[in-house]
């Protein structure tokens, strides 16, 4: 395959995290690496996996694919294959090739000499799913309290965890990881509307600079954080969204077991009112 | 600076950790699946905290059973003025008072013990209000042991499923005066945003009692199929609704997953047999307030009404008192066949049905 005129600059050997030069090459324009190769394995077989329990669910309609965790009998031990098995060995896989994937990124980061950026900010979305997973069922004692892999099952299930602790919205973890989404939202608008305005100028003029971008907003709202703020910003605001929807699960259940709005009582109780 | 900063570190990495301790509960938890593997139906609890509301919730020890000769006299042949307990035997009579007496009115004192209904020195006497209160109670126990087995199936319930050795339940509620107007477009009741018991502590509206267990407003609020056009149900009273079940959910020491799959509230399909017994008892809670407790208002002394005026009236608290079956679902009844309505209803009073 032919390279691209700028992709031999990328081919960089070197900066392997495990297998040395082993894996250190490419296969068209993909790098492969030891965490690419275990990456493909993980994902064949989960994949694989996934296909055997939907072939044992009874039905092919893909919003109704469920593969459920098992009952909470078999507390934090292996569940015979069709009562939970299937979800417990593709959870593996998923932890297996989701992890693999942040290595692969810290090894393509290292050879290019980048910031761990990327790996650092896949891996929240990782450990969110590890939260949801392992940490809040060895917690609470079962891996039957992970979440079923479906379309409409997985939203059952998050719907009536909510409801396990009555209201929860007044969960506090939830109220930042919601804050912190709408945020991110927010700011993606805001700087995608100016990327837009600033490359779209008026016929006949040049584009605008970030000169002018930073002089509107500064007009605006009285700041501008700048072209390199706004994605160090973009990237908090969405890896805080991320790592406090992982706080509000985890609390639900291993360190709160009755409704939301009773945990409040600490602020009702406070002597200034009270 | 640095160690400034080290230090300040340090005060507020201890004043959080202790804010996390205070506020939080901590692992391990109980937890009890309530519906097919991975919906996450059912229970989550902590074992610590049900052992406290378990030990408050503990019946006492039954007295020793009386006699009950079928050929000894009645306690309506022997004692004047015994209108609603006279099928039974003399010892069963006394047993049944004496009970009652250690359910209710247990202390010592002016007012306590027999005295607490019966004017003193003179039993048959209708001096006190206590004493048709009580009466009116006894024939609300036989209702409900005989009409609402739906609720409280074999267990039934006694004087002490609600009284628990107080005059009056620890548990009651009357209509409370408004905080502010009814606001159809904002959506708000006259009486929420304060957090309150009934509400579990939540912003909703603070009174789910009166429009549900006193009158019949109408609980449901979902739609049954998608873009159904006929369905008027606000906001206001779906947090209305949501106050009333945040009620139930608080008194049972239950979630919303003990009776419903939180994809389909309204669905009884989707839903546990809990709900069946829970929908049953609203109707039963209804049939108290209107048929036994409201009626008796002009009884009541005013220091036994509501600030409103009406009288005190039950909820699933009452009974409940933070366990899904009231007293653990010992049964006090069937120790106790002196509360069961008298087998020929026909040569008695029957109790006045409204």
């Amino acid at each position: 395959m032919a390279m691209l005129s700028f992709e031999q600059k990328y081919r960089v050997r070197g900066g392997t995290l495990v297998g040395g030069d082993l894996f250190d090459f490419w296969v068209g324009p993909f790098y492969v690496g030891f965490f690419g190769v275990t990456t493909i394995f993980f994902t064949l077989v989960g994949v694989g996996l996934i296909l055997v329990g939907a072939a044992h669910g009874g039905t092919w309609n893909p919003w109704l694919i469920n593969i459920a965790p098992p009952d909470l009998k078999y507390g934090l031990g292996l569940a015979p294959m069709y009562e939970g098995g299937l979800w417990q060995a593709i959870t593996i896989c998923a932890l297996g090739a989701f992890v693999s994937w942040a290595l692969r990124q810290a090894e393509i980061a290292r050879k290019l000499g980048m910031g761990m950026h990327i790996p650092w900010a896949y891996g929240m979305a990782v450990f969110a799913y590890f939260t949801l997973v392992v940490i809040r069922p060895v917690l609470m004692g079962a891996w039957g309290h992970g979440f079923p892999y479906g379309i409409f099952s997985h939203l059952d299930w998050v719907s009536n965890v909510g409801y396990q602790y009555l209201h929860f919205h007044y969960n506090p973890a939830h109220m930042i990881a919601v804050t912190f989404f709408f945020t991110t939202t927010l700011a993606l608008s805001l700087h995608a509307s100016l990327v837009l305005a600033a490359i779209n100028p008026a016929k006949g003029e040049p584009v605008k600079t970030p000169e002018h971008e930073n002089t509107f907003y500064r007009d605006f709202i009285g700041y501008s954080i700048g072209t390199l703020g706004i994605h160090r910003l973009g990237l908090f605001v969405a890896l805080s969204a991320g790592f406090w929807s992982a706080v509000c699960i985890v609390i639900s259940g291993p360190f709160w077991t009755r409704g939301w709005p009773e945990w409040w009582n600490w602020w009702l109780q406070l002597p200034i009112w009270n | 600076m640095k160690f400034n900063l080290i230090f300040g570190g340090v005060v507020a990495a201890v004043a959080a950790l202790a804010f996390f301790v205070v506020t939080f509960e901590r692992p391990p938890v109980a937890t009890e699946q309530g519906g097919f593997r991975g919906t996450s139906m059912g229970r989550v609890e902590n074992p610590r905290t049900v052992a406290v509301v378990n030990a408050r919730n503990v019946a006492p020890p039954a007295l020793e059973p009386a006699e009950d000769d079928p050929t000894s006299p009645r306690a309506s042949e022997i004692y004047e003025n015994v209108r609603v307990l006279g099928h039974l035997s003399v010892e069963q009579f006394g047993r049944i008072m004496q009970a009652m007496t250690e359910w209710v009115y247990p202390g010592e004192g002016e007012n306590q013990g027999c005295n607490g209904c019966h004017v003193e020195g003179n039993f048959a006497a209708e001096g006190k209000y206590q004493k048709t209160v009580a009466r009116r109670m006894l024939q609300m126990v036989q209702t409900i042991n005989t009409t609402y087995n739906s609720h409280v199936q074999q267990v039934g319930v006694t004087c002490y499923t609600c009284h628990r050795g107080q005059a009056v339940p620890a548990a009651v509620w009357a209509t409370s005066p408004p905080n502010a107007r009814l606001h159809r477009l904002l959506s708000t009741a006259p009486e929420q945003n304060r957090p309150v018991a009934a509400n579990a502590l939540s912003s909703l509206p603070t009174d789910p009692f009166t429009p549900y267990l006193l009158r019949d407003n109408p609980i449901g609020v979902q739609s049954s199929a998608s873009r159904q056009a006929d369905n008027n149900s606000s906001i206001l009273g779906t947090e209305w609704t949501y106050s009333l079940m945040m009620h139930m959910s608080s008194s049972l020491g239950v979630n919303c997953t003990f009776c419903h799959n939180s994809r389909n509230f309204s669905g009884w399909q989707d839903s546990t047999p809990q709900r069946v017994t829970a929908w049953h008892g609203i109707r039963m809670v209804r049939a108290i307030n209107n048929d036994y407790i409201e009626p008796l208002r002009p009884e009541f002394p005013p220091h036994r009404l509501g600030p409103l005026g009406d009288t005190l009236k039950v909820n699933c608290t009452t009974c409940h008192q933070g366990v899904n079956e009231p007293l653990r679902g010992a049964r006090m009844l069937q120790d106790y066949p002196e509360l069961n309505p008298p087998p020929r209803r026909a040569g008695l009073e029957q109790p006045a049905r409204n």
